[in-house]
């Protein structure tokens, strides 16, 4: 079970949480002009990093609100989590858990 | 198939010895000593025709079909490890051809078509078991969509038959039919569904290809791409520069990262999905059953075991191996179903590295930088795949031009709108 730190509540176990996708994709300013390439790369197209990955969850059984978090997808382990509309803290690599 | 006792010696060093009755008791009168190897363990040479990343089913049975049915045979397979040990040897080694989409059916069906001349094909006991795969409905709507998944399978040629309530209490008589929650009001049944060994689907491409000449090359883990005048020429490796006239992907968990070596960022994430297998038990569930109230789906191994899988953990990840409310939440569907195993201890659960697409659907396809060919996408359904996928994908790199049956695979259907979302639900990382 992970813990998940929400930023307003504290670590809370993760069945309370649901998985928002990766953070800190921003909708194109002037959509009205996007290619149709364009829009599948906003709408479709995902680093999908191997290690450190910046992305979005909901405390859906909490408090109900979105945040962001830093976590390492090599082994799950969470690094920061941090609100909305906050730029990514440094992403220091989690400790391997030996 | 008489090439195989003679004429491959020269090219792999030893005499590939075809596997019959009668080889083995010869083999066996003499203590089972001079069985050869299977496949040549190859080094790498300075260039192919074809190199294909990923030593994993797909890639195997791309080069098999390259040998095979386009003569291109000067074929390197790069594996980062050991040939079948990614996904290929982490699945629940199911075979099915129910898909509703007119992009998917007749491709799945022709993999199930190719998994019904396999062993044949390849000199090699894959177990492909046509034990039938029954999809449980548990409502009047869920019937109707079920009807109709049943109904696009027959006009495209495929078995389909929609079982009642009843006729699933016949076949699967153990199943919760008392009070259930969610009450089973019938199936969607595939008779010509079932199962094949993973591990041998694996070894038997890699032994018909490596006799036709391809050079499988493990522990060789591509670190970049060689780049000449905006054409991919050639791959890096742990191993040394590899050149190639043409280069195919088929690394399902690792694609976006031996993408972005490449520059490409593709519409794909990668999700861990468990697998549980439990202990061996006398012969108990005849097929493969699936429960549609939840996400569970089981069979029985030849060894008794009760392999079983249901969804996602839900977040990317690329760690092999999931957390403890998916594990609940699987045994919780296998309890609402089949309370009798309940009992039945879990001797093993794995995690794979799931290459979730956009849509739920696979791609075969181009890339925009010449050189360079894509398979990827697999989502949870790669291992029914493996012989289409491989046929398809060597037609695709010999031609240079889609096969009939994968035309809906383009990587450019995201732009365009062409999505091939068989569960219907809308464009998300977590449908199969």
């Amino acid at each position: 079970m992970l813990l998940i730190e929400c930023p307003f509540c504290g670590a809370r176990p993760e069945l309370e949480f649901v998985y928002g996708g990766e953070a800190h994709i921003a909708r194109p300013a002037a959509d009205a002009d996007l290619t149709p390439g364009q829009w599948a790369a906003y709408l479709y197209a995902r680093s999908n990093t191997r290690g450190v990955h910046a992305e979005r969850w909901r405390h859906t059984r909490g408090c109900g609100r979105f945040f962001n978090a830093l976590r390492d997808t090599t082994t799950d382990q969470f690094i920061a989590t941090y609100e909305i509309g906050q730029a990514r803290p440094p992403s220091v690599p989690a400790q391997k858990i030996p | 198939m008489a090439r195989y006792a003679g004429d491959s010696t020269a090219r792999l060093g030893f005499a590939l010895m075809r596997y019959s009755i009668f080889n083995l008791v010869r083999q066996a009168l003499s203590g089972h000593r001079a069985w050869g190897p299977a496949w040549r363990d190859a080094a790498p040479k300075s260039a192919y025709d074809v190199v294909i990343i990923g030593g994993g089913g797909h890639g195997l049975a791309t080069a098999h079909y390259l040998a095979k049915i386009h003569g291109i045979s000067n074929v390197a397979v790069l594996e980062k490890g050991w040939i079948g040990s990614g996904n290929a040897g982490r699945n629940t080694t199911i075979i099915r051809s129910n898909y509703l989409l007119a992009g998917n059916n007749p491709f799945y069906e022709w993999s199930m078509k190719l998994w019904e001349g396999l062993e044949q094909d390849l000199n090699y006991n894959a177990m492909v078991s046509q034990r039938g795969v029954l999809n449980l409905y548990h409502s009047d709507a869920q019937r109707d969509t079920y009807a109709r998944r049943g109904n696009a399978m027959r006009m495209h040629g495929v078995d389909a038959e929609l079982l009642d309530a009843e006729a699933v209490r016949r076949m699967l008589p153990f199943l919760d039919f008392n009070g259930a929650r969610f009450p089973i009001h019938g199936g969607l049944l595939q008779r010509r569904g079932g199962t094949a060994r993973h591990d041998a689907v694996v070894w038997g491409y890699a032994r018909a290809a490596s006799d036709r000449g391809v050079d499988i090359i493990q522990n060789c883990e591509v670190t970049g791409f060689i780049r000449e005048a905006g054409t991919i020429v050639g791959v890096e490796t742990t191993r040394g520069s590899i050149r190639a006239g043409k280069i195919g992907m088929a690394v399902a968990g690792s694609t976006s990262r031996v993408a972005e070596l490449a520059g490409l960022k593709l519409p794909i994430e990668s999700h861990v999905l468990q697998a549980f297998v439990s202990e061996a038990i006398k012969p108990f569930i005849p097929g493969v059953v699936t429960f549609g109230a939840g996400h569970f789906y089981i069979s029985q191994s030849d060894k008794g075991g009760l392999v079983f899988g249901g969804d996602l953990d839900g977040y990317n990840s690329y760690a092999q191996r999931g957390n403890l409310p998916t594990v609940e939440d699987v045994c919780e569907g296998a309890m609402a179903l089949m309370p009798a195993i309940g009992r039945v201890r879990v001797l093993r659960s794995w995690g794979g590295v799931m290459d979730m697409s956009m849509d739920g659907s696979p791609i075969i396809d181009r890339t925009v930088i010449a050189g360079l060919y894509l398979n990827a996408g697999w989502c949870y359904g790669g291992f029914k795949a493996t012989p289409a996928s491989g046929w398809c994908f060597a037609h695709l790199l010999a031609r240079d031009e889609p096969h009939a049956v994968a035309r809906a695979y383009r990587l450019d259907r995201f732009a365009t709108g062409h999505l091939l979302d068989e569960r219907g639900v809308g464009a998300q990382p977590n449908l199969h």
